[in-house]
């Protein structure tokens, strides 16, 4: 089970929670467990988040793989300049 | 109004063209005689990237009528360097990396050419203030000042 | 990650395209004509918000040698409401936004007629009220900009205009606060700057009634104007062939389209080719700035120099219509610490002004500012030294971040001490100077990219890659390839493909280049090395496994591979027509791991009490740029980073009048940093590997803006004894402090 840390101001749309565990082995799996879960993520998923997984960030990749003891950080997507 | 005649010397060669009165030296270079080197960044004489000569003196060239040249000899930064020797200014800002995306180059050598011209040994506070009127927004303008104080050495004969 | 040996990493080659750009020949946006050619010209609107109740170009139709023009009403709308908002900023439809909102367009034989014809444009306006402040358009009540884009979750006490809420962080901030032995306070606002490239947009467009065309532009990413303009134009992506022209600058002001649509719907209804440059003026008020801000900032410390506590409150003004941007600097205000607890918020607010894009490092260096100007104070209030209390809570490998993650190997710590132990630090300082500090942090990313490489007959390489080289990628990425190979530098020539001639890739943003164009050349040089050894397991007659490839050869490997002298790649190359075709390889990906950069900035400077001028004595700037390919050029990044962030910190600021308009657009007024304000800029390269690169690189272009506004905010204070809390500090504020 991956550890999912939902965070800052997504929390309004988890019902406040923070955290929790997620049994899925690619990023996309993760999304989809989350928004069935939460479903006013899905406006927010669709518009592309970043994930970090045990401390590295991805953007937006659906099958990067996670670990079953990983730490997953689901952020908003970042943009650069 | 009817176009102007000009007849006048650029980078050595004789050239003819006809301008509207209103039409600036840039203008010219650019448009008619196909010389894009010296660049338009204001079109008010703030950024130096059209920097020319006009008979050894440096203008800005968005501030010179085109008619305004007639017998001069004009030299843009197409003049400078032959096409096997470069000038050691373009020489010293190639090894000095003292460009990145390169839009006010051509401008920055018809400046300090125009400098090492009448000041062949000038301070690092000299080559700062003339060159105060070209604007480089990448390189923090650091490799550039050193790569004329170079360039002034090598000219000057000294070894690097 | 263990450091590696390099040939050619870490030298210094004259760059490739360097001949072309010191003879003048090198072709950058306004640089191409066509035959046939018409110039185009914008009209743009003088009101800072008005409702277009009509548009008659009927006069200017009329004018002998106008061939096209067009209005809002030329363009159809477009399903994805972000692309919406690019086009409705590239030619306004019902309203105009802001001053210098396009209006219509002309194409016509000349310049001269085509500015005629604006005249004769006859456009009636109903002139409505107008926001440009930050603060005054979060209010409820405040003129709004858009109906319906509102973030959700906001309550009733902010505007409409309100279109991002982001907050991050962890612990108990108030139980933190309540631990100190120091909080501080304090509001800041920051000016809008402009990226300030030195050429203007401008393009060549060619787009014919079959729907098939090409575009030259200046970008920094044409797969992203192909993109957007064939969405707007309703034609096939494929047809639309951009080429990237030489890129007179950009810092993030060229990550998205201004004219480009305007053009290809002049030139589709002529009929003709269309060039439309951008004058100085359209630029400052027509193209992205950065955003504003308005910042309030508490910071608690103990009397050891432990951060307790850390909140920021954010609230960034960014033009025009919804964009999402202050969730980066929220996100970067506290990376630079490790911290117990920690909360930063952020508020994206819609105003009258031109729609914000990207500047380097976007919406990190005002939060930094903030957060770096209270940590300051606190440090002068506690009389502790501002290095060592930055080196007691600077983030290490395996903090938690204040934005979510844990950090891998970062070089902060490195840094900081690098900047303690340089004589700059211990340097004594002369009356009426001060000696400012601060640290920055920048995300950098990886992102799409596609790279193909040819192998030669006469045993060279041509690479083909697709972002817009903006500063020496072309160079840095020449060297990566000859590493690979292990063949000479000047062997390989690598070139910005076209649209149509290399795959996908991202625009050239995020300090991603070096990091993401790198692994894909890295990639594509693998599979070329794969093909060459297996070329010389045919001619020697083994298997392919048992050739490996070393220094640029192929050499046979284990006791049954047989003895052969290594056989080169010019070698191997020569008879590739023979031994199966033409050598190639190619790589397409989406790197990530682009490896956070930190950096750390000294500054030096004097403010003339009679004047209020500040002038920069010394500076000294510290960055881990992972590895540095070209020492150059990174040097070049980090000293031009500092210098536009010296800029913001000093002069630079878009001035608004109450009626809107904007006061300066002009480099006259909108003063950059010349020669003459500026010392020598000392770059300290510091390199602690990206273990998600296989050379280490990490992002370096951003990161070296974020710390100077601090720097010098704090320098100031240190000399002349009094804070300010508003950028620029420019001479007439620093002059009302005193």
């Amino acid at each position: 089970m991956a550890h999912v840390v939902i965070f800052g101001s997504l929390r309004s749309f988890t019902d406040g929670v923070s955290e929790l565990e997620i049994d899925a082995r690619s990023t996309r799996a993760l999304l989809n467990a989350l928004v069935e879960r939460f479903p006013a993520l899905s406006e927010t998923v669709e518009a592309g988040v970043s994930l970090a997984i045990d401390g590295e960030i991805y953007k937006e990749a659906w099958f990067t793989p996670i670990g079953p003891d990983s730490e997953v950080v689901v952020m908003p997507l970042m943009v650069g300049g | 109004m009817s176009k102007i005649h000009v007849s006048t010397q650029v980078n050595g060669d004789q050239v003819e063209f006809l301008c509207e009165p209103e039409e600036t030296l840039l203008d010219v270079l650019r448009d008619h005689l196909n010389l894009t080197g010296a660049k338009e960044g204001c079109g008010t004489g703030d950024c130096g990237a059209c920097s020319v000569t006009i008979d050894g003196r440096l203008v800005a060239a968005c501030l010179v009528l085109g008619a305004e040249v007639e017998g001069s000899a004009v030299e843009t930064v197409e003049g400078i360097g032959a096409p096997d020797a470069l000038h050691p200014l373009q020489r010293q800002i190639l090894q000095h990396a003292a460009l990145q995306c390169g839009i006010c180059t051509p401008g920055i050598i018809v400046a300090a050419k125009a400098l090492l011209a009448q000041n062949p040994d000038p301070s690092e506070q000299e080559v700062r203030y003339w060159l105060a009127g070209n604007l480089c927004r990448c390189t923090g303008y650091d490799k550039i000042i050193r790569a004329v104080l170079a360039a002034a050495g090598e000219m000057r004969g000294e070894n690097p | 990650m263990s450091k590696q040996e390099f040939k050619i990493l870490g030298t210094r080659p004259i760059r490739p395209d360097g001949l072309d750009k010191v003879t003048g020949k090198a072709m950058f946006g306004a640089d191409k004509s066509a035959t046939g050619m018409l110039h185009a010209r914008i009209l743009r609107s003088p009101h800072a918000h008005a409702e277009i109740i009509s548009i008659d170009t009927s006069k200017a139709k009329a004018l002998p040698g106008v061939k096209a023009v067009i209005t809002g009403a030329d363009f159809d709308d477009v399903e994805n409401r972000w692309t919406r908002y690019t086009m409705q900023n590239c030619m306004a439809q019902g309203r105009a936004l802001y001053d210098g909102h396009a209006i219509a367009a002309v194409a016509a034989t000349s310049k001269k007629i085509a500015g005629a014809a604006l005249k004769l444009i006859e456009v009636e306006y109903k002139i409505l009220p107008h926001v440009t402040d930050v603060d005054e358009a979060m209010q409820p009540g405040a003129p709004l900009l858009h109906e319906g884009v509102k973030a959700r979750k906001l309550g009733d006490d902010v505007s409409g205009n309100t279109v991002g809420y982001y907050s991050f962080g962890h612990g108990d901030v108030d139980a933190g606060f309540a631990k100190a032995d120091e909080v501080i306070e304090r509001r800041f606002k920051t000016a809008a700057t402009h990226q300030g490239y030195i050429e203007p947009q401008a393009c060549l467009a060619d787009l014919g009634a079959d729907g098939r065309g090409a575009l030259w532009c200046t970008t920094q990413g044409h797969y992203m104007v192909r993109e957007t303009c064939a969405e707007i134009l309703g034609i096939d992506a494929s047809q639309l062939r951009v080429t990237a022209s030489e890129i007179g600058g950009g810092f993030g002001g060229k990550t998205t389209v201004f004219i480009e649509p305007v053009a290809l719907k002049l030139s589709q209804k002529s009929g003709r080719p269309v060039k439309l440059v951008m004058s100085r003026e359209e630029v400052f008020r027509a193209t992205g700035p950065t955003m504003s801000a308005s910042m309030d900032v508490k910071i608690g410390m103990g009397k050891d120099g432990k951060i307790t506590a850390g909140h920021a409150r954010l609230r960034y003004q960014g033009g025009a219509f919804p964009y999402n941007m202050v969730m980066m600097g929220a996100m970067s205000a506290f990376a630079c610490y490790d911290l117990e607890n920690v909360q930063s918020e952020g508020w994206d607010v819609m105003t009258n002004r031109p729609k914000m894009i990207s500047y380097r490092a976007p919406g990190a260096p005002m939060a930094v500012y903030g957060v770096e100007s209270v940590i300051d104070e606190l440090c002068q209030k506690l009389g502790l030294d501002p290095i060592e209390v930055r080196l007691l809570n600077a983030a290490k490998e395996g903090t938690k971040s204040s934005y979510g993650p844990r950090f891998k190997a970062i070089g902060l710590v490195e840094a900081l001490k690098a900047a303690k132990a340089h004589p700059h630090y211990s340097a004594p300082l002369p009356a009426n100077t001060g000696r400012g500090v601060a640290c920055g942090f920048w995300f950098n990313f990886g992102g799409q990219v596609s790279v193909s490489m040819a192998i030669n007959t006469d045993g060279t390489v041509n690479l083909i890659e697709g972002n817009p080289d903006i500063g020496g990628s072309r160079a840095s990425i020449s060297m990566m390839a000859a590493e690979a190979l292990g063949i000479p530098f000047e062997r390989i020539r690598t070139i910005v493909g076209d649209t149509a001639s290399v795959g996908f890739s991202d625009v050239t943003d995020g300090s991603r280049v070096t990091f993401a164009v790198g692994i894909a050349t890295i990639n594509a040089a693998k599979a070329a090395i794969r093909e060459l050894c297996k070329r010389a397991a045919m001619i020697w007659e083994i298997d392919e496994d048992a050739v490996e490839w070393v220094d640029g050869t192929a050499r046979p490997t284990g006791h049954n591979a047989g003895d052969f002298p290594p056989m080169s790649l010019a070698e191997i190359a020569a008879t590739s027509g023979k031994t199966g075709g033409p050598i190639a390889g190619h790589h397409e990906g989406a790197p990530d791991k682009a490896g956070v950069s930190f950096g750390v900035h000294l500054v030096d400077l004097e403010v003339d009490p009679e004047t209020g001028f500040t002038s920069i004595k010394r500076y000294t700037a510290f960055q881990d740029v992972g590895k540095a390919i070209h020492p150059a050029y990174v040097e070049g990044q980090i000293q031009g980073g500092a210098v536009q962030g010296i800029g913001w910190a000093l002069n630079e600021e878009y001035i608004y009048g109450a009626d809107g308009r904007l006061q300066n657009p002009g480099f006259l007024d909108y003063r950059i940093p010349v020669a003459s304000d500026l010392p020598m800029i000392d770059a300290v390269i510091i390199e602690v590997p990206n273990p998600g690169h296989p050379y280490g690189v990490r992002g370096c272009g951003e990161t070296a803006i974020v710390p100077p506004l601090a720097a010098v905010a704090n320098g100031v204070a240190q000399a002349v004894g009094v804070r300010l809390f508003e950028l620029p500090m420019s001479p007439p504020k620093i002059l009302k402090a005193l």
